[in-house]
């Protein structure tokens, strides 16, 4: 593969080809299609079986996320934000209340930081395993799906016991914990950890070094750094084109800084790289939960905080290294009980641009391994 | 009545196959228990597909009708059985109507000249193999007419990637086969057969299963039939045909109830179709293992209760099953039926034990044993590949194994003549 910065096939300036032509075959893929990862639908436009470009739909998902937000208090919004990408909810709550504590100028307790990193690189774990699964069973691998749901359980079990939830947490509250962690807490996460570690490597075992996965991901939807850069795609699909960006060390958020961690990146920007920089990630958020746990401080876990939220008129953005990618939150404050306006900057949404680019000219099976490596949450895109 | 007994007698008597033979009464009872022999082995494969798939994948599969879903299959069949018959609006109707009888025909007619044993085959022909290559060839004919009547994009692509992996896949796979024809002829005479019952006979004769003859050329030769032979019957790693994750079901995407269990049925019978050809042309068809190690009348005796004891130990299985039961008053009826069945199991495994039974049964078990292996590993296959892409696949067809093939058949040949003019002249 050549330098990722010099290949390109990012053109958004030639027109677009009439989209009914004789020659073509068009087809709906979706809103019901196995591979889709929700309801999205796809128009591809197809010569044979190569793609000519294709057109994303979506919205089936809508269930007006951001209006709702201007509704409710700040509080009451929380729980909410954590049905947009519904399989990384802790992520999203700490993105929310990150935000809500940078308006209202308080800073969660230490003890608070912490568990907030466990419980997030956690679900950074679970949302991995998740997309390792769906994406190995898009390209026809059946197995490792039920592998990855059965760890996947451990991280779940371990937020049943925080916080009576599986999947909407609605872990975190503004300024800090609901709860104080359960006794165990931390050897529970510890023994996760023991029992997690050369579960990557049955993984890896099924996949890395499998001739058909191998030649099924390697160059298959290609994208330039200077694509990703000029799309907005984030997450490892930025990381796996070569350009090592991660919210957690370029602007630390929570208490980051104080952990050790490698960002993994790729060079080909392809399908396999993506694959090895999400395994990577997945070592790495176990490294950093291992510090987390070593070094959880005893104190408080709720800051000073208003009962009644009221923020001071003016506007914020923050954003998190979801697992997806970046995930940002805008929010206006008017200085009422309610937000003027939430905005939210979802990875998914973001990342979808890329796959008109990234499927041009590739082959009908390409696309579900493309739109597989993606990881796109449709919750999260339609919000 | 007469009449009956000296045909059951002629047929006991003579070690020819009926077809061959000529004897109408039992060709027509043979194709019986072959039809309904294949149905049986159909049902139970489905079982046992989603079983071992299950148990591979660190789950249960079927655990609700019946003793550990025994009878799934059959609750599975009903409801096919019963599902409205949807056909397309725009769909061709008489080309959407017989496409899936083409696939079934094809696949069923196939078995006329499977030897289970030298005389257990409703047919001996002198073309078999060719038979065998050329009508399951025809299922393709059925896949491409049903994804073209179907009227529909996704089945249309489902039916192109059939005819154009069937293309790259027969002729390495017609090549293994030559070669594997070509060591029949290493006999005094030099001349081979194309004969089903004949290859397996040269087998015997040459004291060698093929797949160690000249080895590796043999082992070769196998291993490119048995990849061509799952790219053959669209299974997984090659199902692109119906890769249910791109074309949703593929060719028979708009098919439904029992039209679409037809080609359920043609699958799977193909699937033990092409088993049977690699059983017979590289395992020694119904011969059984070792026999030039472990020869002599001790060691037939010893062979001689195989099935038995297979069938036994099935049983034993159910009978542990059925101790490890819940004990729950909900469960009775189903620890009953796991019981009932592992007698049924065993009073067959004691019925094996009978030598006038078991001389002519063996020949069977030991076939049905090879083929069964190679239906596991296809379980397995689906359990651990992920799928092939269209255009790779048709580059191994084509740059891989069709040079592979070519290379195997002319060193067969070319070892072949050597040991005939040469060292054995």
């Amino acid at each position: 593969m050549t330098d990722p910065n010099t290949l390109t096939h990012l053109d958004l300036e030639t027109p677009e080809k009439p989209f009914l032509d004789a020659n073509e075959l068009v087809i709906n893929m979706g809103p019901q299609h196995p591979a889709t990862h929700g309801v999205l639908r796809v128009i591809l436009r197809l010569d044979g079986e190569k793609v000519l470009g294709l057109e994303c739909v979506i919205g089936y998902l809508h269930r007006g996320v951001e209006k709702i937000g201007e509704h409710r208090t700040y509080t009451m919004f929380n729980p909410y934000v954590d049905r947009m990408d519904y399989v990384a909810a802790v992520s999203n709550g700490l993105g929310y209340c990150e935000t809500v504590e940078k308006l209202l100028n308080v800073e969660a307790p230490p003890r608070a930081q912490h568990v907030r990193v466990i419980l997030t690189e956690l679900n950074r774990i679970a949302s991995h395993q998740l997309w390792l699964g769906t994406h190995a069973l898009d390209i026809g691998a059946i197995t490792p799906l039920f592998y990855t749901f059965r760890d996947r359980e451990e991280i779940l079990k371990i937020y049943e016991k925080y916080c009576g939830a599986r999947l909407t947490t609605h872990a975190f509250r503004i300024g800090g914990l609901q709860y104080e962690t359960y006794t165990g807490f931390e050897k529970e996460v510890k023994n996760f950890l023991d029992f997690f570690r050369p579960k990557i490597d049955e993984y890896e075992e099924l996949l890395t070094t499998n001739r058909i996965w191998v030649e099924r991901t390697k160059n298959v939807g290609t994208i330039s750094a200077r694509d990703c850069i000029a799309l907005g795609v984030t997450g490892p699909v930025l990381r796996a084109s070569g350009v090592k960006w991660d919210l957690r060390k370029a602007q630390p958020y929570a208490n980051y800084k104080n952990f050790d961690f490698d960002i993994p990146t790729g060079q080909n920007g392809d399908t396999y790289d993506r694959y090895l920089v999400r395994m990577a990630e997945m070592r790495q958020s176990v490294r950093i939960i291992e510090q987390a746990v070593d070094a959880l401080p005893e104190g408080p876990i709720m800051a000073k905080v208003p009962k009644v939220m009221k923020p001071a008129g003016g506007e914020v953005y923050h954003s998190i290294e979801a697992p997806k990618g970046e995930l940002g939150y805008f929010i206006v404050s008017d200085g009422s009980t309610q937000p003027y306006r939430v905005r939210v900057r979802p990875p998914s949404f973001v990342n979808l641009q890329a796959l008109d680019v990234m499927c041009r000219g590739q082959l009908v099976a390409d696309v579900i391994a493309v739109i597989g490596t993606l990881d796109i949450v449709l919750g999260e895109v339609d919000r | 009545m007469g009449q009956i007994v000296q045909y059951i007698e002629s047929y006991l008597s003579s070690n020819q196959t009926p077809g061959a033979a000529g004897n109408m009464f039992w060709s027509l009872v043979y194709i019986m228990l072959v039809f309904a022999g294949l149905s049986v082995a159909v049902i139970a494969m489905n079982w046992l597909e989603r079983k071992i798939l299950a148990h591979m994948q660190v789950r249960l599969g079927p655990m609700r009708v019946g003793p550990h879903g025994l009878l799934q299959p059959i609750a599975d069949a009903i409801k096919l059985l019963l599902k409205e018959d949807i056909m397309p609006a725009e769909a061709d109707g008489l080309i959407f109507w017989i496409a899936p009888f083409v696939v079934v025909l094809a696949a069923f007619t196939v078995f006329v000249v499977v030897p289970f044993g030298p005389t257990h085959a409703i047919t001996d022909m002198n073309i078999g193999i060719l038979f065998m290559l050329g009508v399951s060839s025809l299922s393709v004919l059925g896949i491409v007419m049903a994804g073209w009547a179907s009227n529909s994009h996704y089945p249309l692509m489902g039916a192109l990637r059939s005819s154009a992996q069937m293309v790259s896949y027969e002729v390495a796979m017609g090549l293994a086969v030559v070669s594997a024809v070509l060591m029949t002829s290493l006999n005094a005479e030099g001349t081979g057969t194309l004969s089903m019952i004949g290859i397996v006979q040269a087998q015997q004769a040459q004291g060698e299963w093929f797949i160690f003859k000249f080895f590796p050329l043999g082992l070769i030769a196998f291993f490119i039939f048995a990849v061509a032979m799952v790219a053959e019957t669209n299974r997984a790693p090659f199902d692109l045909a119906e890769a249910e994750s791109e074309l949703t079901a593929g060719f028979h995407t708009e098919y439904s109830g029992f039209r679409w269990s037809l080609f359920f049925l043609a699958e799977y019978s193909a699937m033990i179709a092409v088993s049977s050809i690699a059983v017979t042309l590289w395992l020694g068809g119904w011969l059984r293992p070792f026999p030039n190690l472990l020869n002599g009348s001790p060691w037939d005796q010893i062979f001689s209760y195989f099935p038995g004891v297979t069938f036994l130990l099935f049983a034993a299985m159910c009978f542990y099953n059925t101790v490890r039961m819940p004990k729950h008053p909900l469960f009775r009826i189903q620890t009953i039926g796991l019981a009932g069945f592992g007698v049924v199991l065993g009073l067959i495994g004691l019925i094996l034990f009978v030598p006038a039974v078991s001389m002519r049964v063996q020949d069977i078990f030991w076939f049905s044993a090879k083929v069964a292996g190679f239906m596991y590993l296809y379980i397995w296959y689906r359990g651990t590949f992920p799928r092939y892409r269209f255009d790779q696949l048709m580059q191994m067809g084509w740059k891989v194994l069709l040079p592979m093939g070519l290379g195997v058949l002319i060193l067969t040949a070319s070892v072949a003549l050597l040991q005939q003019k040469i060292w054995h002249p």
